[in-house]
């Protein structure tokens, strides 16, 4: 007794309710609601202002030998730093075995540009920022849980997981980068 | 007819440890299979268009609060910043802002509706009443929106629209600074302004709650004006679903085509194009006028000569629906029964829409051709002052003199004795059956 | 209840919906009399329900704002990558990106940007990225009204909007400077223009016919031939103008050609729901009595 249509005067029963008009009607109107609904979702992924600073270029020859340069990419902070040929050459010299997210240095660094390294200035283990220099190996010493990275970024010793983040990003011209 | 006892029996295990918890499978059974009068028309569709408007204003103006910026330096900016660099932002900026006119249009007819079948008059007063206050929510809400792109009409509209406040005696003045947050307009008034327009439209939805409510006690009125007592329920009603879900739903498609013509077409039309001019309150724009869903009551403001004066008519003419159910001394509802009532009613109709014409006119325009008549007390009579002086005169006649007079007065027509009659007998009702046994009470 | 009856009624809904949103439409200030013409047509193409910009239009509308607007006019809403933007000037279909595109890129290195140093803090002045906005030809609005004797050029982003003429407002105004009515008592640093809005009543002699137009503060901005056009289209004031007022037609609302395009699917759309809904409704009422 719920649901069917019942009228003393007119055919409105259980019949109409399996006709096609009705099932199509009612697909539209969940056509017409889906067709509300994506615009005001898709309105919360990034705007185009954001989108344009997906991509920034940095100068490289702002970076000194043996130092690094903090800049801002979309956001967040990025480390760009110019190894000397002692912390390069300890970089290339690491097994693969001491490691704990195995990675060849070559492979964090760009052909023909292997001095200089590129990384997310982010902690793998929960988002701090790494002091540059300190640490037993030379590279950056995350302060809030102790984690140690080497001269290319790899974690050594500590709770990260994995090695900073290599970005996308691609030299335009011997002392030009474009990251993202 | 009062409210119809619940028919929904729970079937699987789930429906019936809910209903014992929280029936709100029953609530929405009870509302599908709610028995509706079945000889309501097209005009009765607008609540229904209603509901769907403040849906869609709440949704886009959700999404729009995220990108907006109520801040006197960068509003305007972040308005077309959403227009220009938000995916879809231009769509769902000119949803709202043609969702509100497309707003005041439905609400507008629906109480206009309400008027003429005496939707206002007992037991449905409460409805009515909470109706009333739900429209002056609306205007609150409208108002307090347009403020906030801060372009020049936003400024000055709210400059005019506080400044009244400051014209009731003893307590104006303070009253107006604390409204705006200092001296003068800025960004104090600005972000409550964008405070209260967020808050307000929640507000409507829960007097719309209650609305609903008072409506299901009562029961829903109908054309013919007369009450449907229990054994007519299942030859005179019909429930809501199917029949009346898919009726309204085939109007509010017909009114989203309407909203479409306007959103992708002509999204500007209705607005001013003052308002695309940043907010300066060093420069006063040539004509402030609000949008034109307030422009009735805008004129009726302008009409009384003294400031204070104005204010209290602007208000006593939304006031004075609020007290309609008691103003109305007709026992017979519906106005199809009514033809003197009938004919004041199209008048005023007619009258209101001269009125809200009069709201965007100067006053010293002359309103027929160019020539000057003479001078009653202080003004041309051919000019749109007076004109908007002897509109609202018959607003307000129209509700204190002509409603109590004509409702003694008058002799209505026969009204059938069920709402299947007019129908039935081919549509003229000479039955026998008397106007007063119809119904318990008028 | 007919189908007759139904559509009766639904007309008479309709009639009274459009009666007020008519009156609504309406709901225009008086033109008081002397006011301004109505503005002249540009013929633009854009105009209508299926309009579209002329791509050319824009590129060459863009190089008179630059060339010649921009000394005075912000565009400060406007940032480079827009002009990229699909239905925009300089949109090219292999763009990976609007922020990416290389014509976009190339206009923005021809304009300078005051920025600061990253490292001094210094200001200094760059070469423009697709990022930036248009640069404000003065540091503040008070420098703006200074340098133009109290009146500040008002910016151009969404002038389109601002004028009820619109595009055809702009162009009319641009043409409309013409010689001083006999009679006319000019004020200082005033132009006379045809099109401009303002009572010319108190500047004429009792009596004297009151011309058209008002005061406007620019003077005339453009002459034949001020800007060489790359598409050899000859750079006329008529032609200067019209292009401009396109170029700031798009600028006022960069996505009016996607948003009309989308509103004829819906509106199709519709049409077919709302016959599906009717057929449906009225499926499920018949043979009822009501």
């Amino acid at each position: 007794m719920t649901e069917s249509v019942v009228t003393e005067n007119g055919e409105g029963g259980d019949a109409t309710r399996r006709d096609f008009i009705h099932i199509a009607a009612g697909a539209a109107a969940v056509g017409a609601g889906a067709m509300l609904a994506w615009p005001l979702i898709n309105s919360m992924n990034p705007a185009a202002d954001t989108l344009a600073l997906a991509s920034i270029e940095f100068d490289m020859t702002k970076v000194q030998e043996g130092q690094q340069v903090v800049i801002k990419w979309q956001g967040k902070p990025v480390f760009v730093r110019y190894r000397s040929a002692r912390e390069l050459q300890e970089a290339v010299a690491t097994p693969l075995s001491a490691l704990k997210d195995p990675q060849t240095d070559a492979d964090r660094t760009k052909a023909g540009h292997q001095p200089y390294l590129v990384v997310l200035a982010s902690c793998t283990h929960l988002g701090c920022i790494p002091t540059f220099g300190t640490g037993d190996y030379g590279g950056w010493f995350c302060p809030c849980h102790g984690s140690h990275y080497d001269t290319s970024g790899r974690i050594r010793k500590g709770p990260a997981p994995s090695n900073l983040v290599v970005p996308e990003y691609a030299f335009l011209s011997d002392t030009r980068i474009k990251i993202g | 007819m009062s409210a119809h006892e619940s028919t929904y029996v729970p079937k699987t295990g789930v429906e019936k440890w809910l209903d014992t918890r929280l029936p709100i499978i029953r609530f929405g059974a009870d509302y599908m299979s709610l028995p509706t009068p079945k000889n309501l028309n097209y005009w009765y569709t607008f609540g229904g268009i209603l509901m769907l408007c403040l849906v869609i204003q709440i949704a886009t103006g959700i999404i729009l609060a995220m990108h907006y910026v109520p801040n006197t330096e960068m509003a305007f900016a972040s308005v077309e910043r959403i227009m220009r660099d938000v995916n879809g932002g231009d769509l769902i900026r000119y949803v709202h802002m043609n969702g509100a006119s497309m707003f005041f249009i439905a609400v507008y007819i629906h109480m206009l509706r309400g008027l003429y079948y005496g939707s206002y008059k007992a037991p449905r007063e409460m409805i009515w009443i909470i109706g009333c206050l739900i429209f002056f929510l609306m205007i609150a809400t409208a108002f307090l929106g347009y403020v906030l792109p801060w372009g020049q009409m936003s400024y000055w509209g709210a400059e005019v629209i506080t400044n009244l406040i400051g014209a009731i005696p003893v307590i104006g003045e303070p009253v107006l600074i604390w409204l705006r947050g200092g001296p003068a307009i800025d960004n104090a008034t600005l972000n409550r302004f964008f405070s209260l327009h967020y808050l307000l439209p929640f507000v409507i939805a829960g007097c719309e709650v209650l609305h609903m409510w008072a409506l299901h006690t009562a029961g829903q009125n109908n054309p013919v004006g007369i009450l449907i007592p229990k054994e007519r329920e299942k030859k005179d009603t019909l429930p809501f679903h199917p029949y009346f879900t898919v009726k309204d739903g085939f109007v509010i498609i017909v009114f989203l085509m309407l909203f479409s013509v306007f959103v992708f077409f002509m999204p500007n039309a209705l607005g001013h194009a003052d308002n695309y001019i940043p907010a300066n309150p060093l420069v006063t724009p040539p004509h402030i006028v609000p949008e034109w869903y307030m422009l009735p009551f805008y004129a009726i403001l302008r009409a009384i000569p003294d400031k204070f004066g104005g204010v209290v008519a602007m208000f006593a003419s939304i006031g004075v629906l609020f007290v309609l159910p008691w103003l109305d001394t007709s026992k017979v509802r519906s106005m199809r029964y009514r033809p003197t009532m009938r004919t004041f009613f199209i008048l005023f109709v007619i009258n209101a829409l001269i009125l809200g014409w009069c709201g965007a006119q100067l006053p010293d325009a002359p309103v027929i051709g160019d020539f000057k008549t003479f001078i009653l007390i202080d003004g041309d009579l051919n000019s749109y002052l007076w004109l908007t002086r002897f509109t609202t005169a018959y607003y307000f006649a129209f509700f204190f003199v002509i409603m109590p007079l004509v409702g003694l007065r008058e002799t209505p027509k026969q009204i059938p004795a069920t709402i299947s009659e007019p129908v039935l007998s081919g549509g003229d009702a000479m039955t026998a059956a008397a106007p007063a046994s119809a119904e318990k009470k008028g | 209840m007919t189908l007759q009856m139904n559509i009766r009624a639904m007309k008479k809904t309709l009639a009274l919906i459009a009666a007020v949103a008519g009156l609504s439409l309406a709901a225009q200030p008086a033109l008081a009399v002397g006011e301004k013409h109505p503005p002249r047509s540009g013929g633009f193409s854009f105009e209508g329900p299926f309009g579209t910009f002329d791509q050319g239009q824009l590129q060459r509308g863009y190089k008179v704002y630059r060339e010649v607007c921009a000394s005075c006019h912000s565009m400060d809403l406007m940032h480079f990558r827009t002009l990229a933007e699909p239905g925009g000037p300089f949109y090219d279909s292999d763009q990976v990106s609007p922020a990416e595109n290389r014509f976009v890129r190339a206009l923005a290195k021809e304009v300078q940007i005051a920025d600061i140093d990253t490292e001094t803090g210094e200001p200094l002045m760059r070469d423009g990225t697709s990022a930036d906005r248009f640069p404000n030809p003065y540091p503040n609005p008070t420098a703006a009204a200074a340098a133009n004797g109290g009146a500040a050029p008002p910016d151009l982003s969404v002038m389109a909007k601002a004028r009820g003429g619109g595009a055809d407002y702009i162009y009319s105004l641009l043409t409309g400077y013409a010689a001083v009515p006999q009679g006319l008592q000019m004020r200082p640093g005033q132009n006379y223009n045809k099109y401009m809005s303002g009572d010319l009543t108190p500047f004429m002699p009792e009596g004297a016919e009151v011309p058209p137009g008002g005061f406007i503060a620019m003077a005339n901005p453009l002459s034949d031939g001020q800007v060489t056009y790359d598409d050899d289209t000859v750079a006329s004031v008529d032609q200067m103008s019209k292009d401009v007022a396109a170029y700031i037609a798009w600028a006022s609302d960069p996505r009016q050609v996607q948003r009309k395009q989308t509103g004829m699917g819906v509106l199709i759309f519709l049409f077919i729901f709302a016959g599906i809904t009717y057929v449906s409704y009225r499926r499920i009422w018949k043979g009822v009595a009501h």
